[in-house]
This record gives structure tokens, sequence and C-alpha cells, in this order.
């Protein structure tokens, strides 16, 4: 190894070079001739995730271009900006889809879809994204448990604030069998919602 | 020159990847919770598997030794990129459930490995049939252990099938018994380790099982005379 010539050096460096041109342009090509499929698709389950919240009748807009930019808020649990979805209905507000985060579920965060009518209550919520325990934790996900529907039609006076927590800390929610943290993380992220459409319902509907 | 029998055997299982050459854990323990799962990850990691060795092994004459590492790695991040890119626009609902784990295989150095130990030695035709039998064993490994957590851990088998074959394979779906507790052991990262210790053991069994019985044969016949 130690006689390797400057000559040598050289050339294994440009063979690396070609191949370093080479891959990044494979991949670059396959990028450009897939990105609108990708896009198509991703909006599509948006579509799926909204519709699922909100039935597809009771808004005519098209919800996931109705967008607005909300700031970083404590009480979505945000930190960074996020989409609120706006479903409307001859022009009137319908109903708005927040990307909401419970920064403290028992494995990290929990990605949640909560959907809020114009009155305040709620259409529904979803888990997006979670890390929770398999087989525990992970019955908020509406494929292990029909739990996450329990939020349907709830709003801030129904329960009244203390009824907001899972029923081990005296609310009205279950928690699950061996998981107190995941349920309690949800709850605490559906009521901050709750509080942010509160205060911030004039401006969400703006165009 | 190695022949196709011997290829074949030796991917399957002689030499598989998991079971032998214990190459590829972390991907192999992280998604073998349940059989789809592993399918899936199995199913990428096997046309990884073949593209990769088929590229290295129609540049192998050009390789210069001394960067042919960082090539292969070159290439092998492209083409999984590359599958992850086509998942993506082509078979959204599948990208959605293995998507976390297509860049894993980036991780499984079985595929540096065969780059390097056997298509960079060999031409096209070999090296694409190892690639595909490699992946055909690592495969089989992982829907074999995905069934034996999934059953322990949830008492089911081929549960979200519809997620990777549409809604009509929601029938395949197999419930052991309704009321079973679970097993959460089996789900999570130790149960792997446990599931995979088994399989080894119980191929180390069977391959030394002939020459055991071959000797209780003979001792049995050296008593009759």
């Amino acid at each position: 190894m130690s006689s390797i010539s400057r000559r040598q050096i050289l050339m294994s460096g440009a063979f690396l070079w070609l191949f370093a041109v080479a891959g990044t342009t494979l991949v670059a090509v396959t990028e450009y001739s897939t990105s609108s499929a990708i896009a198509e698709n991703e909006r599509q389950l948006l579509l799926r995730n909204l519709y699922a919240l909100l039935p597809r009748d009771k808004l005519d807009n098209d919800i996931a271009t109705d967008t607005h930019q909300l700031a970083a808020s404590t009480l979505l649990g945000t930190e960074t900006e996020t989409s609120v979805y706006r479903a409307r209905q001859a022009g009137e507000p319908v109903a708005a889809v927040f990307n909401s985060i419970a920064p403290n579920g028992y494995s990290g965060r929990i990605h949640l879809l909560v959907g809020v009518y114009v009155d305040g209550s709620l259409a529904g919520v979803r888990v997006v994204k979670h890390a929770e325990t398999p087989g525990l934790g992970d019955a908020v996900e509406l494929r292990k448990s029909p739990w996450i529907k329990s939020f349907d039609g709830k709003s801030l006076d129904n329960p009244q604030t203390s009824g907001w927590a899972v029923k081990r800390d005296g609310g009205d929610f279950d928690q699950f069998t061996g998981a107190t943290i995941s349920p309690r993380a949800v709850v605490k992220a559906v009521h901050n919602t709750l509080l942010y459409y509160q205060q911030n319902a004039d401006m969400i509907f703006d165009q | 020159m190695t022949t196709r029998s011997e290829i074949t055997r030796n991917g399957i299982w002689s030499n598989n990847v998991a079971l032998v050459q214990l190459l590829g854990l972390c991907p192999l323990l992280a998604v073998t919770s349940t059989v789809i799962n592993g399918l899936g990850l199995g199913i990428a990691t096997m046309i990884t598997l073949v593209l990769s060795n088929s590229i290295v092994s129609l540049i192998r004459g050009f390789v210069r030794s001394e960067v042919r590492l960082p090539v292969f790695v070159l290439i092998i991040a492209s083409v999984v990129t590359i599958i992850e890119l086509s998942m993506k626009a082509m078979f959204f609902d599948l990208y959605l459930v293995l998507g976390i784990f297509i860049p894993l295989i980036v991780t499984n150095c079985a595929i540096i490995g065969r780059a390097e130990g056997f298509a960079s030695r060999n031409p096209l035709g070999p090296a694409a049939l190892d690639g595909l039998m490699m992946g055909l064993g690592f495969l089989s490994v992982l829907v074999v252990l995905g069934g034996l957590r999934e059953i322990i851990g949830f008492g089911t088998l081929f549960a979200h099938a519809e997620l990777m074959f549409g809604d009509a394979a929601k029938a395949l779906v197999i419930e052991i018994n309704p009321d079973y507790p679970g097993f959460l052991l089996a789900v999570l990262p130790p149960g792997a380790f446990f599931g995979l210790a088994l399989l080894i053991a119980a191929k180390n069994w069977f391959d030394l099982r002939p020459v055991a019985q071959h000797q209780d044969a003979s001792a049995v016949s050296a008593e009759t005379v």
C-alpha cells in the first residue's frame, strides 16, 4: 500500500467521483419522475384522514387546500408552523381540523388530527403517528381500539374542565389496562386543542 | 465455479444470512413483530440484494480495489432510495406500512457482504441468483420469526394483511383464540432475540440430526452383531 502513485490516487478519486455523480443523477431522475405521483398519493391520504373525521356531505370545499398556517403554540403542542384544514359549506365555516401533538406520551410525541366544529364540539380525533407500547398504549389507535371515538361530540362544557382527565385522575375518560400515560396525554392534548380553538376561533376561518 | 444448486442451497439454508451469517440483525429484530411486516421487509431486501449484486457484478472489471467499498455503499444507497421513491409513487398503501423500514435496509450488512464476498468476483447470472437466494433465505427467516412472535404475542396470524394485499386479504387473518390476553414480551425486542435464538437452535439441531441417527444406527448394528 505504501507505493501507491499519485496517478493511482487521482484515478481512484475520479472513479469514485464518477459513481457519486451517476448515483446522485439516478436518484434525482427518480425523484423528479415520481414527485407528482407521490404528492398526489399524500394528498389522497390526507383527504382520507380528513373525511374520516368530517362526513363528506357536510362540506363542499377542497379541504386539503383550504388551509391556514398556524404559528407554533403550546396549546397545540407544536414547535413549528402547522396547517389547519378548514371545512366550509356554501362558503360558511363548518369545522376546522388541527394537527396537534401530545408531547408527553409514554414514548415521546403522539401526533393527532383533531376536528372541531364551528360550535366548539369535537367532530373526532385520530392518532396519525405515535410510538406507544404495542399491546398497551397503542390502543389510542382506532384500528386497535375504539377508545379514540369517546371524544366524538365532546366540548369544553361537556364534560366540565374537571372531567377532562382519565378516570384514575378523577376525570370522565377511560384509561387502558396497564396504560394510563398514553390516554392521559391524548386527553390533555385534545382539551388543549379545544382551548386553542376557543381563543382563536375568529382568526382560524379568516381568508 | 459455484453451481446454481450450490448458490441456492447456500442462500436459503447452509449459509443463510440471518441464521448462519447473523447479518442484518438490526432490521430483522426491529420489524418482525408480525408476519406481514416481516414479509414486506423481506421482499424489499430481496429486491435490493438482486439489484445491488447485479450492478456490482457488472462493474466488477472497472472498480479499483482501494475504492470498492465506498462505491458499493453508493450503489446500495442509490438502489434503496430509488426503491423507496418508486414504492411511494406506485404502491403507496404498502409504503405506509413499510416506509419506515425501507431506510433500514441500508443498515443491513448482508447486502454489502454479498457485494464484496460474491458479486464482485462472479458474472452477472450467478451474482443475481445469489442475491435472489440470499434474499429468499432472509425473507423466510423474517416471515417465520414474525409468525412466531405474532402467534405468541397477539394470538393472531397475518393480521393487517389487507395493507399489503388489499381488502380481499382480510379473510386471511387467523385469530387463534379471541380471548387470548397477549404476551407483550414476544412483541417487544427481547422476544425477537429469544425467537431468533430458538430458530438458530432449531436449524442447528436439524443439521446435526442425521449424524446422530447414523451413529445410533451403527451402535445398534454393533450390538446386534
